[in-house]
């Protein structure tokens, strides 16, 4: 079994967000990048599966070199083997073309992504990979099993699950409780120094998307105390200050 | 072998480990990679599997020993060592900021790296023969053999020099008697470094395996002080020990001497973690307690000892850097080592001290892990070289003159 895992590098989890250049740009400066962490779950799930039933898992990114440092942490965690698209990743619809003409003829049985990445949240990567690549697509997988070729795999649907089955090839995007994230041991992050790292160059594909401007929420307003007596006014408030009733 | 099992005993807090080591002067920069990887993986561990049973462990003085395995993945004993024996060979940056971050979580857990991966392995790694090297080394880097170091004596702590402790020939086995005191692990190691003079008063080193006849390990009890790892004596009545025990390539206290040096220069790290958890949540805390109705951390009084706190750290983690670049170049000397481990581990005690204030009452509670950090950095403030003892070597390095004795 072939399993591939894309993973993005998003900042860490308690980066404190700031924007430069008018709010057009997100201010990197002493930000910590780790993992997406859905993508990590992929990961440790891939592995849980190779392991049990054999076969190599390739982790993916498209990113300049500053990413490396989370590939390798890949290779540590466990790993085969890497590659990386030497591209900023402009938009999702870039990411899935670059990943998608890397890996189509590859002949992978499983294409993991995350449900989405903790910093832009399109979570369109994996569809958009899944049609690019005409392979079917379950999303938000939270529980997952591969048997003589077939997915076996849960999803959160609105207010329950789902489980759908699906012959491989296909590509899986997963969610929070797909499994538990691993720490890397020592054998694992020096075995990760000599696993291979291959590095591609973009091929045509443009985003298709640009970003205009980012605007912060707004500080959360103080609380205000209305007695339990005083039910008019609290619909009042709600009604006319607050307006969402 | 230790018993890897959970101890149902140990009871996992739920509470959230939220520790952001601060990095003032961008010393990550002057990091590998791979280093970065490293102390996140060791973090993330201690998160994970420390934080959560440590304030149990040291509130009921149980040693964790389920968590052994877990402390030899990461690579905690003898990190430093060579690949060819089952050791890391990860260089001296690697070693101590692995220290650092285990000791952010507890100086007791960090005790017993130290001991298992500079004082066991590291003696056997230099002055052992191969057959002990091959015999001993992997199995004790994988935790599945725990050992323990025996030097200091009732009678002779800062004079290891004194000891009695001592074997005589006896054909192919020596006769060991005596005994030792305050040893890390020594409770349930495997094995035991013991440093014990012979007929003519040389101090050689000999690796005595529990199970020998007349070798005993009775516990220390009652310390207010790295309660989660545990302390005892090592008590030899005549034990018959096989002379190829014996370390063939050391002989005088060069040997124990080497061995206080690897480990001293990881608790220079060790100190670190520790003053970084205190200052973390001194930091936290500052910024959500209110009295007088703002935070407290806008109180000068406070913002001075949070800035004094940070001062403090940001100086010690450049002197274990550049400490550290002196370790894999071969150049570190004795005393440069005795002015990190006196230097930061003082500094970790007032950091700790300060921060407990900032806490308040809070400060005093298992809630947070600030008097726990201070009382077990009283016995990191004693063992290997007390503060007075580092402050002697180094005067003898400015005067040549000896102000021991
Ligand atoms: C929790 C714990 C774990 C330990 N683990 C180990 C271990 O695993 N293996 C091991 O071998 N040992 C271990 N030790 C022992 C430790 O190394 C000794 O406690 C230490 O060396 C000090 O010796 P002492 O306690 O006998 O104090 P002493 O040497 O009696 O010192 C008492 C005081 O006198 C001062 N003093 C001594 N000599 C001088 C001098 N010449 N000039 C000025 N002042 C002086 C000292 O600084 C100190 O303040 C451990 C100790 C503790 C507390």
């Amino acid at each position: 079994m072939k399993i591939l895992v894309c993973i993005s590098n998003v900042p860490d989890t308690t980066t404190k967000v700031s924007f430069t250049d008018n709010n057009t740009k997100f201010n990197t400066a002493g930000v910590q990048y780790i993992i997406n962490p859905y993508d990590e779950l992929a990961l440790t799930r891939a592995l849980e599966l190779t392991e049990k039933n054999g076969g190599e898992v390739t982790v993916i990114n498209v990113g300049l070199v500053d990413t490396e440092a989370n590939i390798r942490k890949a290779l540590a965690i466990g790993a085969n083997d890497a590659i990386r698209i030497n591209a900023n990743p402009e938009d999702g619809y870039f990411v899935a073309e670059q990943i998608a003409a890397a890996v189509k003829s590859e002949g992978y049985d499983v294409i993991f992504t995350g449900r989405e990445s903790i910093d832009y949240n399109s979570g369109i990567v994996g569809g958009l990979l899944a049609e690019i690549l005409n392979l079917p697509l379950i999303n938000v997988v939270s529980k997952l099993e591969i048997e003589g070729g077939i997915v076996t795999a849960d999803r959160d649907i609105d207010g329950g699950k789902e489980t759908v089955k699906v012959a491989t090839p296909c590509v899986i995007s997963a969610q929070k409780e797909l499994t538990e994230p691993r720490i890397p041991n020592m054998r694992g992050i020096m075995a990760a120094r000599t696993k291979p790292l291959k590095v591609v160059e973009p091929s045509g594909s443009n985003a298709l998307s640009n970003i205009s401007a980012f605007e912060m929420p707004k500080p959360k307003g103080d609380c205000k105390y209305i007695d339990a007596a005083n039910a008019g006014h609290l619909i009042d408030l709600l009604h006319n200050e607050a307006k969402v009733i | 072998m230790p018993n890897f099992q959970p101890n149902p005993e140990i009871i996992r807090s739920q509470k959230q480990d939220l520790f952001e080591g601060p990095d003032f002067y961008q010393i990550d920069d002057l990091l590998t990679e791979e280093h970065v990887l490293i102390r996140n993986t060791v973090r993330d561990w201690v998160k994970k599997e420390v934080s959560p049973i440590i304030e149990d462990c040291c509130q009921r003085n149980i040693f964790p020993n389920h968590i052994i395995k877990g402390m030899a993945d990461v690579g905690a004993f003898g990190p430093q060592l060579s690949v060819e024996y089952g050791c890391g060979g990860l260089d001296y940056i690697s070693y101590g900021l692995i220290m650092q971050e285990i000791e952010r979580g507890d100086s007791g857990m960090r005790s017993t790296a130290s001991v298992q991966g500079s004082l066991v392995m590291y003696p056997i790694h230099k002055f052992g023969s191969e057959a002990q090297k091959h015999k001993y080394l992997p199995k004790l880097a994988k935790g599945e053999l725990m050992g323990c170091f025996g030097l200091t004596e009732p009678d002779h702590g800062s004079n290891p020099g004194g000891m009695v402790t001592n074997f005589k020939d006896a054909g192919d086995h020596v006769i060991l008697n005596g005994a030792k005191m305050w040893i890390s692990n020594s409770p349930f190691a495997d094995i035991a470094v013991v440093w014990a003079k012979d007929e003519k008063g040389v101090v050689h080193g000999l690796i005595v395996e529990r199970g020998m006849e007349g070798f005993t390990t009775p516990e220390t009890h009652n310390k207010w002080s790295l309660r989660a790892s545990a302390t005892g004596e090592l008590v030899f009545d005549n034990v018959k020990v096989p002379k190829e025990n014996i370390l063939p390539n050391v002989t005088g206290l060069k040997g124990p001497l080497t061995c206080l040096n690897s480990a001293r220069y990881g608790i220079s790290w060790g100190a670190i973690g520790a003053a970084m958890d205190c200052y973390d949540s001194a930091r936290r805390y500052a910024k959500e307690r209110h009295q007088f109705g703002r935070p407290i951390g806008g109180f000068q009084l406070q913002q001075k000892k949070l800035a004094e706190m940070l001062t403090e750290i940001t100086k010690a983690q450049l002197v274990c850097w550049r400490l550290g670049n002196l370790m894999d170049q071969g150049k570190a000397t004795p005393a440069q080592i005795s002015l990190a481990k006196r230097n930061n581990v003082d500094m970790a005690l007032h950091i700790a001290r300060e921060a407990r204030q900032i806490h308040g009452g809070m400060g005093i509670t298992g809630e947070y892990p600030i008097m726990r950090h201070m009382m077990n950095l009283e016995s990191v403030i004693t063992y290997e070289g007390t503060h007075d003892i580092h402050l002697l070597i180094l005067g003898m390095e400015i005067t040549g003159e000896n102000a021991f004795m």
